[in-house]
């Protein structure tokens, strides 16, 4: 079997629709982050992981509604509470107010206690982080996307050449940027597992333009390649590796899929994150990283003249 | 020697075995949020900020190796303690549930200081009421004391009075306490202004016992937030202290807590104590806890009850007090504390705190998280079946497109996944649930290698090269792309683990194994299959990929 055997897509001739597609879904997203700002105060829903607070779990043995719950839990005054997964399990965050780490799940467990009776759930899991480990974490995961970023450039720029460095990192950046879109949009909570989700989105799309990048810089040093036209030496590489792109993702996306399905509530989001940045990498590849490395290449050239100019000033000097 | 097919071979096999070695000796140790159990991030206690970074490390240090003796009692099993960056302690243990969530935190945040002190007649005190009272209106203000409901006038009375007189407190001895006159610091506009408020004397009942008062229950709160302020701190006698007693006392309707008169330096404490067991007394079939003493602490112990029979002797563990036996006879190094309808559990427990000794400081909880057993059950069993689901689609879309490549591919992804898991085993890592998921993608890594590899191998061969050749130039080919996306991923996952904590640790953890499996497997495994599917053939002939 062969999927896109011989294929000849004019990608490149396109990138103008592509880019009209990418601002789109950047606009849409950096919307929902200024929607956010202005209705919960903070441009991504983050979770407890960073604003410090509690996470409580509780499973009902009865059926129970969410807005039992909240009643039991002050009324307008409760703090959010999701369904999680099951029918009668549901999460509490409450931000940590007067409340200690050491206290506020006591007192949560005592309210619920009160409307509901000791027996009547199980609470299944609590996570409550102090305000101190909870800017900590804020600032290592700012830190952590931050030095990828730089040091992933830096190998592609050593092991390539620096355009494509930059155009890796610029294509990455776009896949971040959206994804995070999607996640002010969709109010996904950011906790731990989200920014480790993140930063594989990181790696992964990487992956993908690393692999057409590698055969452009084959196909850009194969004989007579430095003379070819850019456009077509991108589209020719594109082409070329379109085969694995597809079976690659797919055989990916499969899994995710699978994760998604059956993995369970608790990494369900996880999961939902890592599918839509495959999606988006594998788009960015195609569509972002090669026509940002012709836009490099149009603006400062592609080296090729400095490099003549150095090898005239080395004749020049012996 | 690894270059030849056999010894490829032998490599291969070698490498399996030992996983499966380190998987049946050692299995994967589970993260808590799979295994359930408690996490908890410690910090001393600090809040003006005023301990030297030295006095800090030189706490946690200390802390560190007592909360490691007593963990390692506590009866779980594999607890870790480890001091993370210097000035933090991070304690691990699996399957505590969040039923036995409070025991534990005690166990860990108690600082079982424990200190014996001579309890002294409550007229040591008496002489100070007043001094007290007049500080306490001085400090908080008439108005303040209204809303608490203690602007009264009074004295302090007998509780066979209250019980048995049936009075209320306010009716009796309005003007008998100010005898007092030494009071230096009195300003004389404020005494005129409260001249008979005395908020905190009328708190106090002359109690059962010459050494303390009694204070009924709902009045704990207000009383001790008088003692905490430090006015009254300095307006009290010199070497006085003043002590709750742990449990409360019903006398009547009502409960009662004691306020104990001690001196205010103990003659031996806690860390004289060489052992400490949970027993039951054997008359009335209560909990206890026996100690021992060194021989240094014994010398003091037997010198004080030699000069102090008769005296009342407060046993007090971290400012309150567990039990104040009078001291019947002279005792030698050992002796025991009464736990009165304590559980034997509680008995146990604070033997072990006292054994393990003190906390050289009050430790904060900066993070908690625990997760029962069950849920992490639930989640192990999905991420079973998502990982089974996930390896069938692979091995379903290897197949079909790739024949007997793809089978070669499938058969080194199994060789792949030992070594991931043998590896993890190996390096004691831990497998969180995003560590599964990790798994899962590098997986995925795996699966992109042999792609990149077929796809340079169907394009030499329809470039009409021999069978062997393509294969050759195939991998040869698809090997910069590997190496760069590997390591790309792999800084990445570097990068995760240096600033990653808990979950997103074990993540970058596993990501880094099966990245590195994954390089070997697609170049080194798949390499050596195709090398045995080649063996019997012509370089001429077809292959199925």
């Amino acid at each position: 079997m062969r999927l896109f055997d011989q294929a000849r897509y004019a990608f490149i001739e396109n990138r103008r629709k592509a880019y009209a597609v990418s601002g789109t879904l950047i606009l849409v997203g950096i919307g929902g982050m200024i929607f956010n700002v202005f209705s919960i105060g903070s441009w991504q829903d983050y979770g407890v992981d960073f604003t410090g607070g509690s996470l409580i779990q509780v499973q009902f043995h009865q059926p129970a509604t969410a807005g039992q719950l909240r009643a039991a839990l002050g009324g307008s005054q409760a703090p959010p509470i999701t369904r999680f997964g099951e029918e009668n399990e549901f999460t509490i965050r409450a931000p940590l107010g007067d409340d200690t780490v050491e206290t506020i799940r006591v007192r949560f467990a005592n309210q619920l206690a009160t409307a509901f009776g000791n027996d009547a759930f199980t609470i299944v899991r609590t996570e409550t982080v102090g305000p101190k480990i909870g800017a900590e974490l804020q600032r290592n995961a700012a830190l952590a996307i931050l030095f990828s970023f730089l040091l992933t450039m830096a190998y592609i720029a050593m092991r390539f050449e620096l355009r494509f460095g930059l155009a890796a990192v610029i294509a990455t950046a776009h896949d971040i940027l959206i994804t995070l879109g999607f996640l002010a949009l969709f109010r996904v909570e950011i906790a731990l597992p989200t920014v480790a989700a993140i930063l594989t989105i990181v790696g992964y799309s990487l992956n993908d333009t690393i692999v057409v990048f590698d055969r452009v810089r084959e196909n850009l040093n194969a004989k007579g390649g430095r003379r070819l036209d850019p456009v077509d030496l991108l589209n020719q590489s594109i082409n070329e590796t379109l085969p694995r792109t597809v079976l690659t993702s797919g055989t990916t996306l499969a899994v995710l899929g699978a994760l998604l399905i059956v993995g369970g509530a608790v990494i369900r989001d996880f999961t939902a994150v890592l599918i839509l940045g495959v999606t988006i990498g594998t788009y960015s590849s195609i569509f972002v990283a090669s026509p940002a490395l012709l836009e490099i290449q149009g603006r400062f050239g592609d080296g090729s003249v400095s490099r003549e100019r150095k090898k005239r000033r080395a004749q020049a000097t012996a | 020697m690894f270059t030849s097919l056999r010894g490829r071979i032998i490599l291969i096999i070698a490498m399996v075995g030992v996983s499966i070695g380190y998987l049946v000796n050692r299995g994967i140790k589970l993260g808590l949020d799979l295994q359930g159990g408690m996490h908890l991030v410690l910090e001393v206690y600090d809040p003006d900020g005023t301990m030297t970074a030295e006095a800090r490390a030189d706490a946690i240090d200390r802390s560190e190796r007592i909360l490691r003796t007593r963990i390692d009692q506590f009866g779980v099993e594999e607890p870790s303690v480890q001091k993370v960056g210097g000035d933090r302690i991070i304690v691990e243990l699996p399957g505590i549930g969040l039923n036995d969530e409070s025991r534990a935190k005690d166990l860990i945040q108690q600082s079982a200081f424990l200190e014996f002190k001579l309890v002294l007649p409550v007229t040591e005190l008496q002489s100070a009421l007043g001094r007290i009272d007049r500080q306490i209106v001085a400090a908080l203000g008439v108005e303040e004391l209204r809303l608490l409901g203690r602007d009264e006038e009074g004295s302090n009375q007998d509780i066979q009075n209250l019980i048995f007189g049936g009075q209320s407190r306010d009716s009796t001895q309005a003007d008998s306490i100010q005898a007092d006159s030494t009071g230096v610091e009195e300003e004389p506009e404020e005494e005129h202004q409260s001249v008979n408020l005395s908020p905190f004397t009328t708190l106090l009942l002359s109690g059962d016992i010459e050494g303390a008062y009694l204070v009924a229950t709902e009045d704990v709160e207000v009383a001790e937030r008088f003692l905490a302020l430090s006015e009254v701190q300095r307006a009290l006698p010199r070497n006085i202290s003043l002590h709750w007693e742990a449990d409360p006392i019903g006398l009547g309707q009502r409960t009662y807590r004691r306020l104990f008169v001690t001196e205010e330096d103990a003659f031996v404490t806690g860390e004289m104590l060489e052992d400490a067991t949970a027993q039951r007394d054997p008359q009335f079939n209560q909990p206890q806890v026996a100690f021992q003493f060194n021989r240094a602490g014994g010398r003091r112990f037997s010198n004080f009850t030699t000069q102090h029979i008769g005296d009342y002797l407060a046993i007090v563990l971290d400012d309150e007090i567990v039990s104040a036996p009078v001291v019947q006879d002279r005792i030698g190094a050992s002796g025991v504390i009464n736990m009165g309808n304590a559980e034997m559990l509680e008995a146990a427990d604070l033997a072990l705190v006292l054994r393990a000794g003190a906390l050289p400081a009050r430790l904060e909880i900066m993070e908690e998280r625990t997760v029962g057993p069950s849920l992490g059950q639930d989640s192990i069993d999905r991420g079973r079946i998502a990982g089974l689901v996930g390896m069938v689609l692979v091995i379903l879309i290897m197949t079909l497109y790739y024949r007997v490549a793809g089978i070669l591919a499938v058969m080194a992804l199994g060789v792949y996944l030992m070594l991931v898991l043998g590896g993890l085993s190996a390096f004691g890592a831990t497998l969180t649930l995003p560590g599964m998921a990790g798994l899962i993608l590098s997986v995925g890594m795996a699966v992109d290698a042999n792609v990149l590899i077929f796809e340079r191998i169907r394009e030499e061969l329809i470039l009409g090269r021999a069978t062997r050749t393509a294969v050759d130039e195939g991998f040869a080919h698809a090997l910069s792309a590997i190496v760069d996306a590997n390591i790309t991923t792999l800084i990445t996952a570097l990068i995760l683990f240096q600033f990653g904590t808990g979950p997103v640790k074990g993540f970058a953890v596993t990501l880094s194994i099966g990245i590195v499996a994954s390089f070997f497997s697609a170049l080194y495994v798949t390499r050596t299959f195709f090398l045995v599917y080649l063996s019997g053939k012509k370089a001429s002939d077809p292959i199925s990929i």
